[in-house]
């Protein structure tokens, strides 16, 4: 027994254990839940309760799941998607933070933009996917396009928010130390916004996912949304389920990557209401 | 003797859509090598902006702000500004904290950085040179403030009510600290504080400022019998009670 051991209390490990039995208690019952339906989904489908032609049913999902994996062309597909996805994201990375950068330096800028940027905002953008095949081509570009489409004004403003919002006299202490416009931007401006970086940043990896599939719906001839589209017109339905649960299943991933950036780094997280969009792309999925 | 510091008839408004702000009107007072002024007045008087206009960081309406004799300030570093908050980032150290003046200076040498590592042992931060700001107490976050604003070398320092933020006990042993500290450092300051007994229990001169737009109303020499006393000692002296009161009187007349 190591001395902290010893220090606790009987009542202090009482009430450990039962946390933990509450714990274990809760991730039990949420397991047996999805088996319960599982096994409810599968029994209404072979006892005729409803027409597994058009609900499918899980034998029949891990059946297509099973052959889509032996032909290969499920990775095919997820790649695809991935690689438009991360291709998009990166972009919107790179233009959204250098054009609110820009903003936050030239405030005459910022002025004459604003009201564009909060209308190309509240642009139904899935409305623009359609134009973007039209103008562009039904290719990989398009769908990028369409991709970035979605994250990048929103991704604009919540930044330049951000920046803008840095307490005034932290950049009078950078003037006072006689630094220039320069220093308050690398001393103060991108250390100080790096946790509002990274929270935006992963709502933007689901708000361009959320675009490309959009784009795959309408032009694609690979690629998860191309798999849902055709699935639903030759009334494949396993096939729409598997690549719907492909896509839930990382939008399950990424909060576990951003907190293992925000609790590897020294960057407190932000509070969750400072991530507005997140709702939103949920709620389009 | 030349002063140190001089500021000559200087005149300042503030300028928003909605009119202008007379903050400073006909300003003169001088400053000597090695003094310590407070300058106190009613609230929004325009205290800080008298520092911001000596720091450089306004340009007076009107009037001149030497230092040691000349005008253009821009280009030397020798005014160092203590802000009211700490303001240390919370993503760099404390050792990268104080270091930021001269990174951003251009000014990390070998002779700069072991004054700094001095400056850390001396004031008792050097074992907290790896934390981040969040894992140290007020006080020493305010003694890492002024090591940042030491840190230049700055002949003339700058106080912007920088014990307002403590409680009461840390802000008198704080006081006692940086009073030390200027006194070994050999630095002239301007400290702005609306705290009558802080003034009194630190300068050497007092410059009361009236009402906005703020004129120098009375400059109020300190002098105690006992030499070399600490701010905290002075608390106890009996001339401390009487300057405090002439410095009540003083005020309650600018109302």
């Amino acid at each position: 027994m190591t001395v902290n051991e010893s220090r606790t209390s009987l009542s202090h490990q009482n009430y450990l254990k039962h946390l933990s039995q509450r714990q274990h208690r809760i991730t039990a019952i949420q397991i047996l839940i999805f088996v319960l339906f599982l096994l409810l989904w599968e029994t209404s489908v072979q006892l005729g309760w409803i027409d597994g032609f058009i609900f499918s049913s899980p034998s029949r999902v891990i059946k297509t799941f099973g052959q889509m994996w032996a032909d290969g062309s499920i990775f095919i597909h997820t790649g695809i998607t991935l690689l438009e996805t991360l291709i998009s994201f990166a972009l919107v990375v790179l233009i959204g933070t250098g054009l609110a950068l820009l903003l936050w330096y030239n405030t005459e800028i910022s002025e004459i933009l604003e009201p564009y940027l909060v209308v190309l905002n509240s642009l139904p953008k899935s409305a623009l996917a359609p134009l973007l095949i039209v103008w562009l081509g039904a290719n990989m570009r398009s769908i990028i396009v369409s991709g970035i489409s979605v994250a990048i004004f929103g991704t604009i403003l919540n930044l330049y928010t951000g920046f803008s919002e840095v307490d005034p006299d932290k950049i009078k202490l950078i003037y006072t130390l006689k630094g220039t416009k320069r220093d308050v931007l690398r001393k103060v401006i991108l250390p100080g916004t790096i946790p509002l970086l990274i929270s935006v940043m992963k709502v933007n990896i689901g708000l361009c996912l959320v675009g490309v599939v959009i784009g795959e719906f309408i032009g694609a001839r690979q690629g998860l949304g191309y798999l849902i589209i055709y699935g639903s017109q030759v009334f494949r339905l396993a096939r729409i389920l598997i690549s719907s649960d492909i896509l839930s299943a990382s939008r399950k991933a990424d909060p576990a990557l951003y907190s293992f950036i925000t609790s590897h780094t020294p960057f407190p997280p932000l509070p969750r209401n400072r991530i507005r969009p997140s709702f939103f792309s949920t709620f389009i999925l | 003797m030349n002063p140190l510091l001089e500021i000559n008839h200087v005149s300042y408004a503030y300028h928003s859509k909605a009119g202008e702000t007379y903050a400073l009107s006909d300003i003169s007072f001088q400053v000597m090598k090695g003094e310590f002024i407070a300058v106190t007045g009613p609230s929004g008087c325009g205290k800080s902006t008298l520092l911001s206009l000596i720091s450089g960081l306004l340009t007076p309406d009107a009037g001149t702000v030497l230092l040691d004799g000349k005008a253009d300030r821009s280009l030397n570093a020798d005014i160092g500004y203590m802000l009211q908050k700490d303001h240390l980032f919370e993503w760099r150290t404390i050792y990268r904290n104080v270091i930021l003046g001269l990174e951003i200076q251009h000014k990390l040498n070998p002779d700069t950085l072991a004054r700094i590592d001095k400056m850390l042992t001396d004031y008792g931060l050097s074992r907290f040179r790896n934390s981040r700001p969040s894992e140290l107490s007020g006080g020493m976050r305010q003694r890492a403030s002024l090591i940042r604003t030491l840190a230049l070398n700055p002949e003339l320092l700058l106080l912007d009510e920088p014990f307002s933020a403590l409680d009461f006990q840390t802000r008198l042993s704080v006081c006692d600290d940086v009073s030390a500290i200027l006194r070994k450092e050999k630095k002239t300051a301007i400290l702005v504080t609306h705290d009558l007994s802080e003034a009194v229990s630190m300068a050497d001169r007092i410059l009361v400022l009236s009402r906005r737009p703020a004129r120098i109303q009375k400059i109020l020499d300190i002098q105690f019998e006992k030499k070399g006393l600490s701010p905290l000692q002075k608390r106890n002296e009996p001339e401390f009670r009487e300057y405090f009161n002439l410095l009540w009187k003083e005020l309650n007349d600018s109302e």
